[in-house]
């Protein structure tokens, strides 16, 4: 899940600066898990950018916001309202999505977007994946070194673990100390042993496009 | 040949010491601490902004200690570099005559005095030495280019002997050989015991390097127990605290000035002495933080001579 937090108001309100009318925008997947784009929070915006004096033009609440089709329906529904400007609360993907959908319209965030995450319980939400494009969790117990070590270190730890603690930040298990204990209840100790290649960053510039129809042919 | 490659690789007891470039750019007061060292060291390293705390350049001063007749030792870490930055600086250090290295994986930019800077960690510290061993063997650049000359380093890393579970830091200084590392220096080491546990593990694992031990000469009581809880790898006997602790009681009794600071030389003095006699490893490594001016007495105290 793509895990977002919301925008603080002030800097919200800095953006609509000389706007009368507004749409809000959600997103039914993740923001509102992340209790930033879900109905209850597009009312809360509502409610609040009225007590500002805001006209609320309209409200949407789409799917999945970063998928053009949910995006443009919603798009669709928002512009008849006429805003000047369209608050969006899902990620920066759903975001942007919108964007490309609202006409000459500006869309602001209502969002910060962090990571891609688990949920480990409502409202507790944990980085586990950054996205290398190359993933070494075969090789690590399923436990991602990129993200779960601070210096995204692939062979092994650097020197600064104290009681299993990582250097950096000793609110977090090291990461090496953590596929170390997998791996050896896994009986996999030996795939420590493995120097692994450094990542490489050839071919992986942003942005990076997926296009499945191009790779089958 | 790198100094320090002649003297372990020929089994003479290595000794190097370890120097940090200023917050600034005046380097007078740290070469002539520096001077100090002449003749008694195979090597000064030049730390590569510890701690993650913005510093003058490690290349610029190993340049400035090659210029006055030192032996400088190259740390190199991967925490501001790519791997094409890694390579440049090392191609410039070799312009100016330095050929020994350190490769480091680096402080977090986070725990350090410039917490907005990105933290790169292109490399970490088995990658750069396996990109210069690469480029030593083949004379091409990181990116498989044909380099117009190619230099060699005598190439070294570093390990936390003290280290829970301890087969994790063996088990990467297995890499970091493999990738190229001839010897290692230790994190700061107390006792005799705790490098001997080290060295049965080294030796267990079977593990060609040649290792020089890490001393911290001890400065004051509360020195020792700050880095028992901050700096990992780190363990400072208990006794040795209360060494210190009782020789600044005699200090304040007598009205006299730096005896915890004499008492912390005795001690690495003492613990160099043992590990060279009982040839426990094959040198040391002196971090004295600032106070190099203490390197030769703890060297004549210890019966170390180069
Ligand atoms: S290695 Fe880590 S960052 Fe890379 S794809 Fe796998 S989980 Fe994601
Ligand atoms: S302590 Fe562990 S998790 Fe933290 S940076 Fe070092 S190896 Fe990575």
């Amino acid at each position: 899940m793509i895990v977002s937090r919301r925008k603080p108001v002030e800097e919200v309100l800095a953006m609509l600066q000389g706007v009368k009318r507004v749409a809000i925008s959600g997103c039914h997947e993740c923001a509102l898990a992340c209790k930033v784009g879900g109905d209850d929070e597009v009312a809360e915006w509502k409610a609040l950018l009225e007590s500002k004096g805001f006209t609320v033009t309209g409200t949407a609440m789409p799917n999945e916001s970063c998928l053009n089709f949910y995006a443009r329906k919603a798009a669709k529904e928002l512009q008849k309202g006429n805003p000047e400007a369209v608050l969006s609360l899902a990620c920066g993907s759903g975001i942007q999505t919108m964007a490309g959908q609202m006409k000459n319209i500006p869309v602001y965030p209502g969002s910060n977007t962090m990571f891609i995450g688990q949920v480990e319980r409502v409202g507790h939400f944990n980085e586990m994946c950054r996205m290398c494009g190359d993933c070494v969790l075969g090789h690590t117990g399923a436990i991602c070194p990129v993200t779960k070590c601070a210096k995204s270190l692939v062979n092994g730890p650097c020197g600064g673990a104290k009681n299993g603690k990582c250097e950096v930040n000793p609110e977090n298990d090291c990461a090496w100390v953590m596929i170390y204990n997998r791996l050896e209840a896994l009986g996999q100790l030996d795939k420590l042993s493995e120097t692994l290649d450094d990542k490489d960053y050839d071919g992986k510039s942003w942005p990076r496009s997926v296009d499945l129809a191009k790779e089958a042919n | 040949m790198s100094v320090l490659e002649q003297a372990l690789e020929s089994g003479t007891f290595g000794v190097t010491a370890e120097m940090a470039p200023p917050k600034g750019c005046d380097f007078t007061e740290e070469m002539k601490l520096a001077e100090t060292l002449k003749g008694l060291v195979h090597g000064v390293n030049v730390t590569d902004m510890q701690s993650a705390s913005l510093k003058a350049s490690s290349l610029g001063f190993c340049i400035a200690l090659k210029q006055h007749g030192l032996e400088p030792i190259i740390q190199m870490t991967g925490r501001d570099r790519s791997r094409m930055a890694i390579m440049g600086d090392m191609l410039s250090a070799a312009a100016f005559g330095i050929d020994t290295m350190l490769a480091l994986t680096g402080d977090h930019t986070s725990v350090g005095d410039c917490k907005a800077s990105k933290p790169v960690f292109d490399l970490d510290s088995v990658g750069i030495l396996r990109m210069l061993t690469r480029m030593e063997a083949t004379g091409l650049d990181c990116g498989g280019n044909e380099l117009a000359s190619t230099p060699h380093f005598y190439k070294g890393a570093a390990v936390t002997p003290v280290y829970e579970p301890i087969f994790l830091q063996i088990n990467k200084l297995k890499k970091k050989v493999d990738a190229g590392a001839r010897y290692v220096q230790t994190q700061g080491i107390f006792t005799v015991e705790a490098l001997e546990t080290f060295m049965d593990q080294v030796a267990k694992a079977n593990i060609k390097v040649h290792v020089m031990a890490g001393i911290i000469p001890l400065k004051a009581a509360g020195m020792a127990r700050y880095m028992n809880e901050n700096v990992p790898g780190i363990a400072v006997p208990d006794d040795q605290i209360a060494k210190l602790a009782a020789a600044a009681a005699e200090g304040k009794e007598k009205g006299v000035k730096g005896l915890p600071m004499k008492a912390g030389i005795e001690m690495a003095a003492d613990l160099c002495k043992q590990i060279k006699e009982r040839k426990l490893c094959d040198g040391i490594h002196l971090m004295t933080i600032g106070a190099e001016q203490n390197i030769p007495t703890i060297l004549e105290k210890a019966g170390i001579a180069i």
